[in-house]
């Protein structure tokens, strides 16, 4: 019973009250560059919470191997190339099995690797302690709490095509504007950390 | 070889944060505080230099398909190096940088660099893109911290001046605490990319 309250906890602070782009600021980079429509942005969103999930389950035993072994210290790159090659594998993987999902996902498969927030949550689960199970669900709730900031954002973009600002504000300013505008609505699940 | 050209390109032309939009997480994560910014800011250089002396020391040797790998392996291995150096020398500033400083490996502006310049050019000419792009990220990141730490807090230099806490400017019962959250990040963001675009298409005309 402790155990459901506590990864649903995560799940809650993952989603909303800690989101990953609006509290933590990781994934911010295809946050912005692939949320000018909703149907890429969802895309986006999928993939990413799937590499996440994926990434924390794998770094999460890369992890307990270095320990024993006592190199610690080869986190940072052994989490990457883990990151970089899972990535490469699910593309080919999508390829074959799945063409058509591969060809929407298009130029933004490979760009995962570079997405903090994989890196992050690889990080932020070692740092935090978790156990298998809680580093999996974290990985997952982080992807779908990405997920739901950049569709709600994609559609907020979508509609700003027509509105009236400055010209000095076009294209990257007024983006983060509004994402910062987001990120203040969502201080307003801070109050549901319960842990 | 345009030294001039690159140090101007660097500060302003195309500086990576406030042109390319490179490296935002950063950016926007831990410019709460002056020392925060600076430590940031020399790590990232330091980083962004080394990879690309080594980047572009090996970049005939190494065949076209395996590059991104290539890069990120070294980039890897030079943000380690700086990590274990700073939680050892510095660990007041590891603590409160936290995660994102092994997450310099993703930080785009490295890699960005290693693709766009570092790969395609001499070992100096690296050098020197190296360090004057690594400063151009570094004054943004100054410039958002003392903008978020005056509005936000009131003081200036927190985390190094008036042992940690900053000299108080403004009395701390007016600035809008907002600034040092989240928010205050893309919101302070937004405005300085605003005013970079403005200022380069005035000096177009």
């Amino acid at each position: 019973m402790e155990q459901i309250t506590n990864l649903l906890a995560i799940t809650l602070g993952a989603v909303l009250a800690n989101n990953f782009i609006f509290s933590q600021f990781l994934g911010i980079c295809p946050f912005l560059g692939v949320s000018k429509k909703v149907d890429t942005a969802v895309g986006m969103g999928v993939a990413v919470t799937f590499v996440m999930g994926l990434a924390s389950a794998i770094t999460w035993l890369v992890n307990l191997l270095l320990v024993q072994l006592g190199l610690e210290y080869m986190q940072t790159v052994a989490f990457i190339l883990v990151i970089a090659s899972l990535v490469q594998f699910i593309e080919m993987f999508l390829q074959k099995a799945m063409p058509t999902l591969y060809t929407a996902l298009g130029v933004y498969l490979p760009l995962i690797t570079t997405n903090c927030a994989v890196l992050g949550v690889a990080l932020l689960n070692i740092q935090n302690n978790y156990n298998f199970i809680e580093s999996v669900v974290y990985g997952i709730t982080g992807g779908l709490g990405f997920l739901l900031a950049i569709v709600l954002f994609a559609s907020i973009r979508e509609r700003l095509v027509f509105a009236e600002y400055p010209k000095a504000f076009e294209g990257f300013p007024i983006a983060l504007i509004t994402a910062g505008l987001m990120a203040l609505a969502f201080m307003g699940f801070s109050g549901l950390k319960i842990w | 070889m345009n030294l001039k050209k690159q140090f101007m390109d660097g500060l302003l032309y195309q500086n990576p944060v406030l042109v390319q939009v490179l490296g935002m997480c950063s950016t926007m994560a831990i410019t709460t505080s002056f020392f925060n910014g600076l430590g940031m800011g020399l790590a990232v250089t330091v980083i962004l230099t080394l990879s690309n002396i080594i980047i572009s020391a090996i970049r005939k040797i190494v065949p076209d398909k395996i590059r991104i790998a290539m890069f990120i392996v070294v980039i890897a291995g030079f943000v380690t190096m700086v990590d274990l150096f700073l939680q050892a020398f510095v660990p007041a500033l590891a603590e409160s940088l936290g995660v994102f400083i092994p997450l310099i490996v993703v930080n785009c502006i490295i890699l960005g660099r290693a693709e766009a310049f570092s790969y395609k050019n001499g070992v100096v000419a690296s050098f020197f893109d190296g360090v004057f792009q690594g400063i151009g990220y570094t004054l943004v990141l100054l410039a958002m911290c003392i903008i978020r730490e005056l509005l936000g807090a009131g003081t200036f230099g927190g985390g190094l001046l008036a042992g940690g806490k900053g000299i108080q400017i403004i009395p701390s019962q007016f600035p809008a605490g907002m600034l040092t959250l989240p928010v205050g990040g893309f919101l302070v963001l937004g405005c300085l990319i605003a005013a970079m675009q403005w200022a380069l298409s005035k000096s177009k005309k």
